[in-house]
């Protein structure tokens, strides 16, 4: 047993968080950064904490992940680090001479009390930073959210780029959250098809699921700009999707540019997909063209003829609030019963949105945010489960426990395809599915006696 | 753009050393270019190159923090010791797991390394101090484990507010009786990288493990395997050999470790070190406060181990072993000559670059010689002065405001332990007749010379030698790995080994070989361009116009 020190016996913890859901907040900031065009991320802090986030988010999206660190020393940390940070800027620009800088802090900079627009304005001042070229800053102490509000934060400072201009572009701004590049392509193309113009921010398709060419590129083509953050400001509505990824960025363009937003569920499954696409045909002003029809069909068609097998079901989820409030959704919507969900992410209303959700099942839902995957465990341990969906972490508990797994979130660290495949709309709902049928029936070939082993399902 | 397409093997190395400066600011140029070192033969004495000193902010860095250094190299592979990561949740989530330690527990033993354990610091804590939360998060560790030891890491915002995490490890040491709990003052901001970390755990596992267990282990030929981590299993291999030649090995620092190794290693009669740079003051000290001897062992490439058990063996002087050793040579060898004989007419003449720790980038350069692979350029991502030129600069190392406050522990003699394992007439015709003490040359004689040797390599540095001097092959970690990849050249991960390992030793050396051969010779090179870009020109008419 590879968790083998973790009792079934549940006592209260109030200090000690063993085996985190969540990770700290500068890592989110990182990658939402990574979804600008020609933007180098930079880590206000020690050099460790950008050495971390890099190879965290290397080892996920299995590409090259540029970032810069202040490379904090004793010194620093003492007189602070506005000297670090004003000569990283100068070198940055200098010899990678990216279009945008995109500086988050840490707990140490916090700590501290480092002032990044001060800062910022002392570099214009001493001339570092080249003309046409942008800085933006983002607050990300690790000792207040997770990951997750650390992307939020840096996702919120993109869209302060935006102005109001009272003028309206026809454009609708998208903010997917923490999904994957392929996700967020998949979202770009469903809002092509329903012929909406929208800006997706940020946008990591492109960026960190590129090709192998024998060329480098350390500021790869994907990416939204600048120049189209800009002009968030003039865009018709904004559709959030996430309420802990993205709504604070679309709350941010109605009170500064007055563009008016709704906050939906990230579309994974058939329910949020539907919410997703018609909240965007209704702002856009467009008609739902028949393919989309047809996908969902799909869609439909697959849980039809997979709900034999999915019926009842008990499922355990960990990893984070936006992801798990629609995956339960989906569950719920194909008759599985999601029973078991951590969150490390803090937030009240995420135990809330999943007893809305799980209301009218025959069983009372164990939910937690702020939770570990130590009291995961225990719980599994105590109500054993028919299926384990996380992130890689998950499958010492997977192998443990005996469970079928599916990886699913961040980070994923063994396995790949998750770059490449969407799991948001009917497309990627379909994949899950799959996903899903096959952890269960590769381990029902497993265990079946050879009386009842079969070659028709 | 950066493309590796056009290789330039005529550039001299000095015009190279010029390319790679050429776009710094000044300043960073004139750091820069001491840090980078064109290799000669001098007549005396080994050429001078800078190390261990600042990282430049802004410059992308290979380079990790002292909290990584401490929790994650030293203490990571520790697996009956409860690390307890003082701060927010981040710096215990990234040292999760993610250095490929492997280790063996057996079916009931105690195993925490699958665990992550954080304070999980939050706002208040920063604000009101952390101290009570920490003391609260040991109890509760200690009252759902009962474990052996419980240590204690300071993350950077630990060390701002002042938490005192030393005096709370004592006090809960005192209250919980039999559980040994003991800190480390590892703050990320210290020192210039993840070797002042090795330097912060080392001396607090010396201070409350080492010397703890005085009963004696059986066994023959007792060692010490000094700064062996077990990456992809390469302790396991190290071990297997070493049993097989009846040594007895009483600790491993730290790969595959358990708290009584720690305690029990100065019963052991001879020290030796893989990892100068993580662990030779251990050595040091074992020496002098126990009276074990140490010397240098390198058991990646086949050459290598056979050299490191030779030595092992000569130490102890006895005809038993030496014959044991040579008998294990000569059954391991066949399959290694084997392999190699397959791999070399598909290797020989290829060429490396390894940027890597602080003694990766050296030992690793055997494996490829003995695939007939010249290496072109290397260089270490935390290493000092003395694991480029050797051990002889030592005296004359400067202390300046960073290491000044790693703190050197003073050590003697141990009034009760302290046992000589050899009289001076022993050890003095061991080293007539050539054997060598407490040796490490460095890694610049042993490189051709004209190569480079570069010190904290950075991403623009390597891409820039990539593409100027195309290697088939290029060695650091996994933040350079896909930047590398993409310019059409096979990178190999030389922390983790990416998913492969073991790498030390005889089986060892059989798996680089074929691991290498894999990549320098995937097919998967050839495929980057499409016939239509290789060939844009419509230069034949269809046959039916």
């Amino acid at each position: 047993m590879l968790l083998r020190h973790t009792p079934k016996e549940i006592t209260e913890r109030s200090a000690v968080t063993i085996n985190p859901a969540k990770t700290c907040q500068p890592v989110g900031a990182m990658y939402a950064a990574l979804g600008i065009h020609g933007c180098l991320p930079h880590s206000h802090g020690s050099q460790g904490c950008c050495a971390y986030h890099r190879s965290a988010l290397t080892r996920h999206y299995k590409e090259p992940v540029s970032a810069a660190t202040s490379s904090f020393t004793e010194g620093s940390s003492v007189f602070g680090g506005q000297a670090n940070l004003l000569q990283a800027i100068n070198n940055i620009f200098t010899v990678y001479n990216p279009e945008v800088i995109a500086v988050h802090t840490t707990c140490l900079s916090e700590t501290i009390g480092d002032d990044l627009s001060q800062i910022f304005d002392k570099a214009r001042k001493e001339g570092t930073v080249p003309e046409g070229k942008t800085l933006i800053g983002a607050s990300t102490p690790s000792y207040v959210g997770s990951h997750v509000t650390g992307f939020s934060n840096m996702v919120k400072a993109m869209a302060d780029l935006a102005e109001p201009t009272g003028k309206k572009n026809g454009k609708v701004n998208v903010i997917p959250g923490w999904v994957e590049p392929a996700d967020m392509e998949e979202i770009k193309r469903l809002a092509q098809l329903v012929g909406a113009d929208i800006t997706l921010f940020p946008d990591t398709s492109g960026v960190l699921n590129g090709p192998l060419s024998g060329e480098f590129h350390m500021f790869p083509q994907g990416g939204v700009t600048v120049a189209e953050l800009m002009d968030c400001g003039s865009a018709i509505g904004t559709l959030a999707l996430g309420e802990w990824c993205s709504a604070d960025a679309a709350r941010l363009l109605d009170t500064k540019c007055k563009v008016p937003c709704r906050i939906l569920d990230m579309p994974f499954g058939l329910k949020a997909t539907d919410r997703f696409v018609d909240a965007l045909r209704i702002v856009a002003g467009t008609v739902v063209p028949d393919e989309i029809n047809y996908e969902r069909g799909q869609l439909v068609d697959l849980i039809s003829d997979m709900h034999q097998y999915f019926y009842q079901k008990k499922v355990a989820l960990f990893g984070d609030p936006d992801q798990l409030i629609a995956m339960t959704e989906f569950l719920v919507s194909i008759d599985m019963w999601p029973v078991h969900l951590v969150t490390g992410t803090p937030g009240k209303r995420f135990e809330r949105r999943i007893k809305e959700l799980t209301k009218g099942l025959p069983y009372e839902v164990n939910v937690r945010a702020k939770g570990d995957m130590f009291l995961l465990h225990q719980w599994i341990k105590n109500e054993p489960v028919d299926l384990l969906i996380g992130n890689t972490y998950g499958k010492y508990i997977a192998r443990d426990e005996d469970i079928p797994f599916i990886r699913w979130g961040f980070p994923i660290l063994d396995r790949q395809g998750h770059q490449y495949f969407p799991t948001v709309g009917y497309k990627g709902g379909l994949r899950f599915l799959e996903k899903v049928l096959n952890a269960l029936l590769d381990r029902q070939d497993r265990d079946a006696t050879e009386q009842k082993f079969e070659l028709v399902y | 753009m950066a493309t590796a397409k056009n290789k330039l093997v005529q550039w001299e190395p000095t015009d190279i050393k010029k390319e790679l400066l050429k776009k710094y600011p000044a300043k960073v140029a004139r750091k820069r270019a001491k840090q980078i070192l064109i290799n000669e033969a001098l007549e005396n004495t080994t050429p001078e190159i800078t190390a261990n000193v600042r990282t430049i902010p802004g410059i992308i860095t290979m380079r990790g923090c002292t909290y990584a250094g401490c929790k994650g190299v030293i203490m990571g592979p520790t697996r009956d010791i409860v690390n307890l990561v003082h701060g927010p949740i981040g710096c215990s989530f990234y040292a999760w797991l993610t250095r490929r330690n492997q280790t063996d527990a057996g079916v009931d033993g105690e195993n925490y390394m699958t665990y992550c354990f954080s304070t999980d610091m939050q706002d208040s804590d920063i604000i009101f101090g952390g101290e009570k939360k920490l003391a609260a998060a040991i109890q509760e560790v200690y009252d759902l484990f009962h474990p052996r030891a419980i240590t204690i890491f300071a993350t950077c915002p630990v060390g701002l507010i002042g938490d005192d995490i030393h005096t709370v490890a004592r006090n809960m040491k005192e209250k919980l009786g039999d559980c040994n709990v003991f800190a480390f003052s590892c703050e990320g901001y210290k020192g210039v990288s993840q070797s002042a970390g090795h330097h912060i755990a080392n001396n607090q596992v010396f201070t409350h493990m080492v010397g703890e267990n005085d009963e004696i282990k059986p066994g023959e030929y007792k060692i010490n395997l000094l700064g062996e981590y077990n990456i992809g299993g390469d302790g396991f291999e190290i071990d297997r050999v070493l049993r097989k030649c009846g040594i007895t090995t009483i600790s491993t620092f730290s790969g595959n470790s358990t708290y009584d190794q720690f305690a029990s290693s100065h019963t052991a009669d001879l020290s030796c070190v893989m990892c100068h740079r993580s662990i030779n003051y251990v050595a040091d000290m074992m020496e002098t406060k126990y009276g074990i001897p140490w010397i240098k062992v390198n058991f990646i490439g086949a050459k290598s181990t056979i050299k490191s058990l030779r030595k092992i063996a000569e130490y102890f002087g006895d005809q038993k072993l030496i014959d044991r050793v040579e008998a294990v040579i000569a059954e391991e060898m066949p399959a290694v000559d084997a392999v190699q004989q397959d791999v070399l007419p598909r290797t020989q003449g290829k060429t490396a670059m390894l940027f890597v720790g602080g003694s990766r980038a050296h030992h690793y350069q055997d494996l490829f010689a003995e695939m007939g692979m010249r290496t072109l350029a290397a260089g270490y991502e935390f290493a000092h002065r003395d694991d480029y030129e050797g051990r002889h600069v030592i005296p004359n190392l400067k202390v300046d405001a960073d290491s000044r406050n790693i703190e050197e522990l003073e050590v003697e003699a141990d009034p009760a332990r302290f046992k000589p394992r050899k009289s001076e007439t022993e050890l003095q015709s061991l080293i007539e007749q050539g054997f060598r003490f407490k040796d490490y040359d460095g890694i610049i004689p042993d490189m051709d010379s004209g190569s480079l040797v570069i010190d904290d390599l950075n991403q623009y540095e390597a891409e820039k030698l990539v593409e100027l001097m195309k290697p088939d092959i290029f060695c650091a970690g996994i933040k350079e790995k896909f930047s590398i990849q993409k310019l059409g050249i096979p990178m190999k991960q030389l922390h983790s080994y990416d998913s492969g390992g073991p790498y030390a030793g005889f089986q060892g050396a059989i798996n680089f070989y074929k691991e290498i051969d894999r990549l320098v010779n995937s097919r998967v090179w050839g495929y980057l361009k499409a016939p239509w870009q290789e060939n844009p020109e419509l230069s034949a008419t269809y046959v039916w116009e």
